[in-house]
């Protein structure tokens, strides 16, 4: 039992979650990814989250996930990660 | 036979001890005498002994760890306060002034020693102290799920350098914290940069995050106090955009003692003392006072040492003064010394055979410390090699020979390394232009002896271009 509790080596200054990047204070100027991720319709409503993006001044990239069953490969997360400033996944049907 | 005390009696045994099996008789007798009064506590067979029925199971060995029992059979009186009295072993005379029963034990021999109480078993101490005393931790304690991979987990909360760490659990910071006498909640200081109060504790999990032996805990803990002496400087060393980052150098008997390498590579790897402690010191700076690389560490280019440089001198020449001596402390002292600097910069001379020779190669190559048309900048330390320290031990030469040599070679007319010249835009402010200048300030130029005993390579460490009171100093701390 005890080996699956580790003591914080740190100034616990934080929680112990995981913290969340940063987020964007603007859109404008940044490059938004949009991840399709295979599920049916999902084109339709991220094209209506790209007009929204583009008025506001944001640069779109689009990716898709090969299936929406599986974790998306870790070629495409490096991908979107090394072109974008933030991600938005389309998620249900 | 006598009355039996109003005492309460406990007796701590274990099966596999043959003085517990030789006096089964006696505790037989003890709880008819005592009914009520006694408790029998076994540590490993909780049948054992056949002939008693009212006894206790302590496999877990909580009593045994709680009550500090060290030998088996132990005989503890109490009243309802406290503890009266404790024997260990057979002892007829004392179990018998314990009990007040004259003749108890009469048939036996006079006197059989116990054997180890199953708590000091191997490991065992430190897993008890886990499991009962994990409250005495102050640290926050943070519970992994049972699919999540330890070293992975250490990286995802970011308390890496890079390499794997030694997963900080209970067992291995008690273990840990038992390397050292002092309390685990004393602050050791405000840990730079954001100058958190650090505890001996903290530093103990970030000791075992390195990878330390417990026996190193105490060099690991002098490099702290080092570091945070004001005249290190380790707020700005770890903010500079420079290379540098702290480089120790150990003196004296806990050379030996834990093994730190001051022989065959001593700068280099496979050493686990000269890996871990200096990454100790690294990963507290990191964890405690937040040190971040790219965060408020803002290096140019960093250099590897910045994971770990630690290393020890070869103190093999007892004439020749070592680094502490340099410092005040004794030959008999051990000491731990950082220096704000980086890499290795060699100097191969193959042919010298007089110091002279020596010392002006050795000049040339710490002309180009920091830039060579920068003087009085940096500090460095000289490293020896144990080939090129017999060249000059040979000629009858003192460390101090050597120093006073070296400092006559490296002054310079100011006019040749004033911004300009040499067609050089960088080099000294023009108003050095007609003064001599020494390429080290005074205390600037340190010198120690390591490495293996073939190869006539001795080497410079460069020193942080703010070196001196308006930077860093090398510092030096007692190992307790």
């Amino acid at each position: 039992m005890t080996n699956s509790i580790m003591l914080d080596p740190t100034a616990e200054l934080n929680p112990v979650e995981k913290q969340i990047l940063p987020r964007l204070e603007s859109l404008s100027g940044a490059t938004i990814g949009l991840l399709d991720i295979s599920k049916p319709r999902g084109k339709e409503f991220l094209d209506e989250v790209e007009k929204h993006l583009l008025e506001m001044g944001a640069t779109v990239n689009r990716y898709m996930k090969p299936t929406f069953a599986r974790v998306a490969p870790q070629e495409l997360n490096q991908k979107i990660s090394v072109e974008c400033d933030a991600v938005i996944e389309g998620l249900a049907d | 036979m006598n009355h039996p005390t109003s005492n309460k009696l406990t007796v701590v045994i274990k099966k596999d001890c043959p003085t517990c099996v030789l006096i089964e008789p006696v505790l037989g007798q003890l709880v008819e005498e005592y009914e009520g009064q006694i408790s029998v506590y076994v540590q490993d067979d909780p049948t054992f002994p056949a002939s008693i029925n009212s006894k206790l199971d302590d496999t877990s060995l909580e009593f045994s760890y709680r009550n500090n029992i060290e030998i088996v059979p132990t005989l503890i009186s109490c009243n309802d306060d406290e503890e009266l009295a404790r024997t260990e072993g057979w002892v007829r005379s004392e179990w018998q002034e314990l009990t007040g029963i004259d003749s108890l034990g009469n048939e036996l021999v006079d006197f059989k020693p116990g054997c180890g109480s199953k708590t000091l078993d191997p490991g065992m101490e430190e897993q008890l102290a886990a499991r009962y005393d994990i409250a005495l931790l102050r640290a926050r304690q943070i519970e992994l799920a049972e699919s999540e991979d330890e070293i992975e987990a250490c990286y995802d909360r970011g308390w890496s350098d890079g390499l794997p760490v030694v997963p900080p659990t209970a067992v291995r910071v008690i273990r840990m914290l038992k390397g050292t006498h002092r309390a685990q909640e004393e602050i050791i200081g405000n840990v730079p940069p954001d100058n958190i109060p650090c505890t001996i504790e903290k530093v103990a999990i970030n000791a075992v995050l390195a990878g330390c032996k417990p026996e190193y805990f105490p060099v690991v803990l002098a490099s702290v106090e080092a570091a945070l002496q004001d005249k290190f400087c380790m707020h700005g060393l770890l903010c500079t955009t420079y290379f540098s980052g702290p480089v120790m150098i150990v003196n004296g008997p806990v050379i030996k003692q834990i093994g730190i390498n001051n022989g065959v590579n001593s700068l280099g790897q496979g050493s686990r003392a000269n890996a871990t402690i200096g990454r100790a010191l690294q990963l507290l700076i990191r964890n405690v006072g937040g040190g971040l690389p790219g965060g408020i560490d803002r290096a140019v280019m960093g250099n590897p040492g910045k994971y770990s440089y630690c290393f020890a001198e070869d103190e093999s020449d007892v004439d020749w003064a070592n680094l502490a001596q340099d410092r005040g402390f004794e030959r008999a002292d051990s000491v731990i010394s950082l220096f704000a600097g980086e890499g290795l910069q060699p100097i191969v001379d193959q042919q010298s055979r007089y110091p002279e020779s020596l010392t002006k190669n050795i000049s040339n190559s710490l002309r180009s410390v920091v830039n060579t048309k920068l003087y009085g900048a940096a500090d460095a330390i000289l490293v020896i090699s144990p080939e090129h320290r017999r060249i000059f031990r040979q000629a009858g030469w003192s460390k101090q020979d050597l120093r006073q040599a070296l400092y006559n070679n490296l002054m310079i007319s100011g006019a040749d390394i004033i911004r300009g010249a040499q067609d050089i835009a960088e080099g000294m402010p023009e108003k050095f232009k007609d003064k001599q200048l020494s390429k080290f300030r005074d205390d600037g130029l340190h010198i120690v002896t390591t490495g293996g005993k073939a190869g006539m390579f001795s080497a410079i460490i460069s020193g942080w271009v703010a070196s001196g009171e308006k930077g860093s100093q090398l510092v030096s701390q007692k190992i307790q």
